[in-house]
């Protein structure tokens, strides 16, 4: 029985793509506009574990785990299916579940039952750590090469320089504002985190742990002497300073926003006049005709890129292949990207988007723009960054100061 | 008595077919039970079983309870002792995987970090307001469907109460959410208000219902010798109406209290940048994977409940729930 993934209208299918969205949150570093030793390659070991270095024939069907909107089969709306055209070609049967969250993802496959997975930047690494996952051998993947080199190889895909899956898309946590009210126009970060700014009680901030990187991005820029160089390594003093950066902001917050249809109603009303926000979420609010504009502060920003792994167990590796290497050709690439919102991962997708400017909405083809994004990624005990002589703070610590900035 | 007996017994061996009445008088329907020798074939062992059922109370007691224990000694009371004890493992943060070691460490957490306390007593502070509010509105309004419509409008107006049930709670929240909003009708804005605002109107239903049928229960009779011994509408509610109809609205309460202490969806919608126990329980699974932790903190509603049960109890209320 295929689980029906939510009709796209409606705030509860929105807050669902949200909450996808919201979650799906890959990666790490991008590339480094420093020099510092790519994070990917900090040291740990993952589990060893073999690509396969042949493919046969497909065994006729594929479990997979993902996002809301990442395997539409035409069930929610006739003309937005890339499955139904993938099962034709190939005979693999889609067997799609659709997940919530990353911890989601993440148990759903170690139970063993699915062959791949979407896997966020805050999913992957475990997925990889505990040996649930195997490496991928792209050179199976014909369409691989026409992936944007940016996304290729990355701290949240690959662990020294094996690749763990193939790029879905990506995007940034921009920086966006009401043109009527704010003004000048914002050109940094600091709109929301200086404690005087005018914009006190009509701030908006991401609602997740994650966003402490966002305080650490802008600490980067404007504290170097703390010594940051990855937002997602952060020791125990350059952490303190984030969250104590998050406790002064927490006074100028009037809301922190977790589904998109709660952040384009609070930039509608202006209740919300600036904030940290998603393009598709500018989009929409745009469409409803709120006066908003988006950009990417100077200081950089954060980001999320997916990941298509397969299972070290799969039961159809063949048809998981496939489908890997289906979902980033050029045209089901720009289906999805143009569905979900994000950035394609396809460099030829772009010609094929119904919206021909699509990819320029969302800066496919921007590497410039992109380096300055910092891909979202789980902060472990090891630091990303490459310091051994320091323990960073993980996740869970991350989830439990969050709770204390909004107190 | 036989009667109600018999229907039950054959609920048990099989559903849908006519069950026999007592073996000394035919069946029901006018059958002979010697027309078709497949069905009389088929009906000794039934026969049999209803018999020896009606002759053991006992195993008839049990057959009839095992489904309703199971449910709750499995699906209720196993999960809450699995949460407790899933409070004291941890999780390997890295791969994610559970650590089945006894530690007090998510309790050591959970009782000195100050954060903890605010959010707990917050969240109490919540679910008691909100219980206040729909007692305060709930009263009058199942006073008057109770005792003041005409029967005809008594049905009209519970129909009335249970409508907005039929909305779905996210559809609700948003409502609220826009009404508030500052270009909205109301234009108060986000905070804990709005949310206890919010919380009051959705659990109102729930609290109308217990106290409207306790108030059917009541005797007229009552506020009228009340009245002719010349009581004024104040003294009869203080010392007639409130007392018979405590334990009612203390069973509504019990609704509206545990439904906003667990709540973590309505505060996300319009709490502005507040948050409550729930959205710490969800922080923890959702964002972090931390289920110990998680288990740990959902432990402390829990706590709350059962004090608050234990009191409740004393009342006699849990009679009229």
């Amino acid at each position: 029985m295929r689980p029906r993934i939510l009709v796209r209208n409606g705030a509860v299918a929105l807050s669902a793509l949200t909450l996808a969205a919201a979650t799906a949150c890959g990666g790490s570093s991008a590339p480094e506009p420093g020099t510092a030793a790519a994070p990917g390659r900090s040291g740990f070991t993952p589990p060893k574990l073999d690509a396969p270095k042949s493919l046969g024939a497909g065994e006729g069907q594929v479990n997979l785990v993902h996002w809301a909107g990442y395997a539409e089969d035409g069930t929610n709306d006739p003309k937005v299916d890339w499955v139904t055209p993938f099962e034709k070609a190939t005979g693999c049967q889609v067997n799609s579940k659709t997940a919530g969250t990353s911890d989601e993802m993440v148990n759903l496959m170690k139970t063993g039952e699915y062959d791949a997975v979407s896997a966020s930047g805050d999913a992957s690494l475990r997925l990889i750590a505990s040996g649930t996952v195997a490496p991928v051998n792209t050179s199976l993947i014909p369409n691989y090469a026409g992936v944007f080199e940016g996304l290729k190889n990355k701290a949240w895909n690959s662990v020294g320089g094996v690749a763990y899956g193939v790029p879905h898309g990506r995007g940034a946590n921009l920086l966006m504002w009401r043109t009527d009210t704010v003004k000048p126009a914002p050109d940094s970060w600091s709109v929301v985190f200086a404690p005087a700014s005018p914009y006190a009680g009509k701030i908006t901030a991401y609602d997740s742990p994650i966003y402490i990187a966002d305080a650490a991005l802008y600490l980067m820029a404007t504290k170097p002497d703390l010594g940051i160089k990855n937002p997602y390594a952060l020791d125990d003093g350059q952490f303190q300073a984030a969250v104590d950066l998050l406790k002064q902001q927490r006074k100028l917050v009037g809301e922190y926003w977790s589904d998109y249809t709660k952040e384009v109603q609070a930039f509608k009303s202006g209740d919300s006049v600036v904030g940290t926000t998603w393009q598709v979420i500018a989009n929409v609010a745009k469409a409803d005709k709120a006066p908003v504009e988006v950009t990417l502060p100077k200081e950089g920003a954060t980001g999320w890129s997916d990941t298509w792994m397969v299972a070290a167990a799969a039961k159809h590796p063949n048809c998981a292949y496939k489908w890997m290497d289906w979902i980033i050709s050029p045209k089901a690439n720009a289906q999805v990207a143009e569905y979900f919102g994000e950035a394609p991962a396809n460099s030829a997708s772009c010609e094929l988007t119904a919206d021909p400017k699509h990819c320029e909405t969302f800066h496919a083809t921007d590497e410039t723009y992109f380096s300055k994004v910092w891909f979202w990624t789980t902060p472990i005990a090891q630091c990303l960054d490459g310091r051994t002589d320091v323990k960073c703070k993980d996740y869970s610590e991350w989830t439990r100061a969050w709770t204390e900035i909004k107190g | 008595m036989d009667q109600g007996l018999d229907r039950d017994q054959g609920l048990i061996p099989a559903a849908g077919v006519p069950a026999p009445a007592a073996p000394a008088v035919s069946p029901p329907h006018g059958k002979e039970p010697t027309l078709n020798t497949t069905a009389t074939a088929g009906r000794a062992p039934r026969r049999r079983l209803a018999a020896f059922l009606h002759r053991h109370a006992g195993v008839r007691l049990s057959l009839l309870l095992s489904a309703p224990m199971l449910w709750l000694g499995v699906a209720y009371l196993g999960a809450l002792a699995a949460l407790f004890v899933t409070a004291f493992w941890s999780t390997d943060t890295f791969t994610g995987d559970l650590v089945k070691e006894f530690t007090w460490a998510n309790f050591q957490d959970l009782f000195t970090g100050e954060v903890y306390r605010t959010i707990a007593l917050r969240s109490v502070g919540v679910a008691a307001a909100v219980t206040l509010i729909d007692l305060v509105i709930a009263f009058p309004m199942a006073f008057a469907m109770a005792k003041l419509a005409s029967p005809r409008a008594q049905r009209w107006l519970v129909i009335a109460v249970l409508t907005p049930l039929w909305a779905s709670y996210l559809v609700k929240a948003y409502a609220w959410r826009i009404m508030l909003s500052s270009d909205g009708v109301l234009g108060w804005g986000y905070g804990l208000t709005a949310t206890v605002l919010t919380l009051s109107y959705l659990w109102l239903p729930y609290m109308i219902l217990p106290i409207y049928a306790g108030l059917e229960r009541l005797p007229g009779s009552l506020l009228e010798a009340a009245g002719d011994l010349g009581a004024r509408g104040w003294r009869t509610f203080r010392t007639v109406v409130w007392p018979l109809t405590f334990p009612a609205a203390v069973a509504g309460s019990v609704f509206t209290f545990s439904l906003s202490l667990g709540d973590y969806i309505a505060v996300k919608i319009v709490g502005g940048k507040s948050q409550l126990i729930g959205n710490v329980v969800y922080d923890n699974i959702g964002a972090a994977n931390n289920l110990p932790f998680a288990a740990a903190v959902a432990t402390v509603p829990v706590m709350i409940m059962l004090v608050y049960l234990t009191a409740v109890r004393r009342t006699g209320a849990l009679e009229n729930l």
